[in-house]
């Protein structure tokens, strides 16, 4: 079975969501205003005849006319970073703050992770894990291209991670106990980046789907008893499986102190509401607030984002 | 990712009870404030990192007010924008600004983009056409530059305003110049450190 036409019940445009999965992605770039304005990269843009437009949503995202953005002088100076559209969602819902503590269970490369030290003016501590070590060099490379300085790399299982090496239970007085914000952008089966990689559902398989959702379950409940009470969690993936987000929402709803919240998108960019009902299966009904992103509305990537509160 | 091509030191020996400590590169440890704190030899104090980027650079002290400075692997200093327990196990803090532990201390490429852009002093504007070679990586005779040898910041002019750097240059010219890296400036040429990683060709 071609593994996106389970999707034809939920999309009543579902020829739209098909032929726009068959369209490449055009090339974006985000402004790193930890080194320059929006106006400044812009600017410098302008001046190397590199042509570009602004998102509908957000001033700082910017659609290439030609692929590839390495080699101009403002990426050389990490003032933008490549970055698919629909994956700046994530940390806006998060919407961290200046001077607080946050984690990126699943970081590298970076995308999101430095997205985030931007949002919180490179200050306070944001603790980026990965349990892969090799991805993590390019977390780092990211991260210190990009100026970034608030970043620790650390290289555990998000699903035991321990605040061991931050002084936990100890009195030190600098000591990390919990986090004030967490991003879960958990591995997936990336059905929604078909339109970057031709070759992403060659792989698919609904045994496939159900290993992985052990492990989004696992890394999820872990953000939300890692997270304070009233801290922000939010949920990610790059996939429309109801498996994947909505069920691992449901799952962390039973099993850990959380809610779901509401969160309105950037204006400009059109959602569609989590889903309560698949394959026979029945959701709380909050998985509503969360947000199916599909390529045809926005012509990005497919993706899937909601954010939690801890309420223990 | 680290500038140039230096692996992380081989992992120190355990001190003893009679032996001072030593360096560990499997961690990070906070930078004693001064010498007189010093525990570990030859580890830099902070207020020795400070002066150093202000004696060289000309970069004002209250740069480095809100980053701590840590060191992992012989000499490598990190700035890192909070404070954290010290020593921590952990594969990054920061960003790498200086290898230090060695006669010349060399600044890494990301730290002088981030924090030399205000620097007055051993900054090289470069034109476009050497700005360019810098970038990709080559070494190029520049016999016209009569500051110090050694480590300066490589930096040229692009569009847009920098409103926090509005500072005369060494050379003399004012206005907005951007750092790009750091070069060695020897024998009339200026050799360009940027690494393999972070290397353009912008022609």
């Amino acid at each position: 079975m071609q593994p996106l036409e389970r999707y034809a019940s939920l999309l009543d445009d579902y020829d739209a969501f098909r032929a726009a999965c068959e369209r490449p992605l055009p090339s974006v770039v985000r402004v790193n205003t930890l080194k320059a304005s929006i106006e400044r990269a812009r600017d410098a843009l302008d001046a190397e005849g590199v042509a570009y437009e602004a998102t509908d949503w957000h001033p700082g995202v910017l659609r290439l006319d030609e692929r590839g953005p390495g080699t101009s002088w403002p990426y050389f100076h990490g003032w933008l970073h490549g970055q698919e559209e629909v994956s700046a969602l994530p940390a806006l819902a998060l919407d961290p703050r200046p001077g607080e503590v946050v984690w990126d269970a699943c970081a590298a490369p970076g995308s999101k992770t430095t997205q985030i030290a931007d949002l919180m003016d490179d200050t306070g501590v944001l603790v980026g894990n990965d349990n892969n070590l090799g991805r993590l060099s390019a977390l780092r490379h990211n991260a210190e291209r990009l100026g970034i300085t608030n970043l620790a790399v650390t290289n555990q299982d998000a699903r035991n991670f321990s605040f061991k090496p931050f002084g936990d239970r100890t009195d030190e007085e600098e000591r990390i106990e919990a986090f004030d914000r967490a991003l879960v952008d958990a591995p997936c089966s990336c059905e929604g980046t078909i339109r970057k990689n031709p070759d992403a559902l060659e792989r698919w398989s609904m045994d496939h789907i159900k290993g992985i959702v052990g492990i989004q379950k696992g890394i999820l409940k872990r953000a939300v008893q890692a997270t304070r009470p009233g801290g922000t969690v939010v949920y990610s993936t790059c996939t429309f499986a109801p498996e994947e987000n909505e069920a691992v929402l449901d799952h962390a709803l039973e099993e850990a102190d959380c809610e779901i919240v509401e969160w309105d998108a950037p204006e400009g960019f059109e959602t569609d509401p989590g889903i309560t009902e698949w394959n026979g299966e029945e959701y709380d009904s909050s998985v509503e607030l969360a947000h199916r992103v599909y390529p045809h509305r926005n012509d990005t990537g497919g993706f899937f984002c909601a954010k939690l509160e801890v309420t223990a | 990712m680290t500038d140039s091509n230096e692996g992380d030191a081989p992992d120190a020996p355990d001190a003893t009870d009679s032996a001072p400590p030593e360096n560990d590169g499997q961690r990070f440890d906070r930078l004693p404030a001064t010498a007189d704190e010093r525990d570990v030899p030859g580890r830099p104090s902070r207020e020795e990192v400070v002066d150093w980027w202000e004696q060289r650079y000309g970069i004002a002290p209250e740069t480095w007010d809100g980053h701590t400075f840590w060191e992992k692997g012989n000499g490598k200093l990190w700035a890192f924008a909070d404070d954290v327990v010290s020593p921590i196990e952990v594969e990054g803090l920061g960003l790498r600004i200086l290898r230090a532990r060695q006669e010349h201390w060399k600044p890494s490429t990301n730290a002088v983009q981030r924090f030399a852009t205000d620097a007055t002093k051993n900054v090289v504007v470069l034109d476009a056409e050497e700005a360019t070679r810098f970038a990709k990586g080559e070494d190029q005779e520049l016999p016209r530059w009569d500051g110090d040898w050694g480590y300066v910041v490589a930096a040229h002019e692009i569009a847009g305003d920098n409103e926090t750097s509005e500072t005369p240059r060494a050379t003399g010219e004012a206005g907005d110049v951007e750092p790009i890296g750091v070069g060695l400036y020897l024998h009339g040429e200026l050799r360009s450190t940027v690494p393999k990683g972070r290397r353009e060709d912008l022609s």
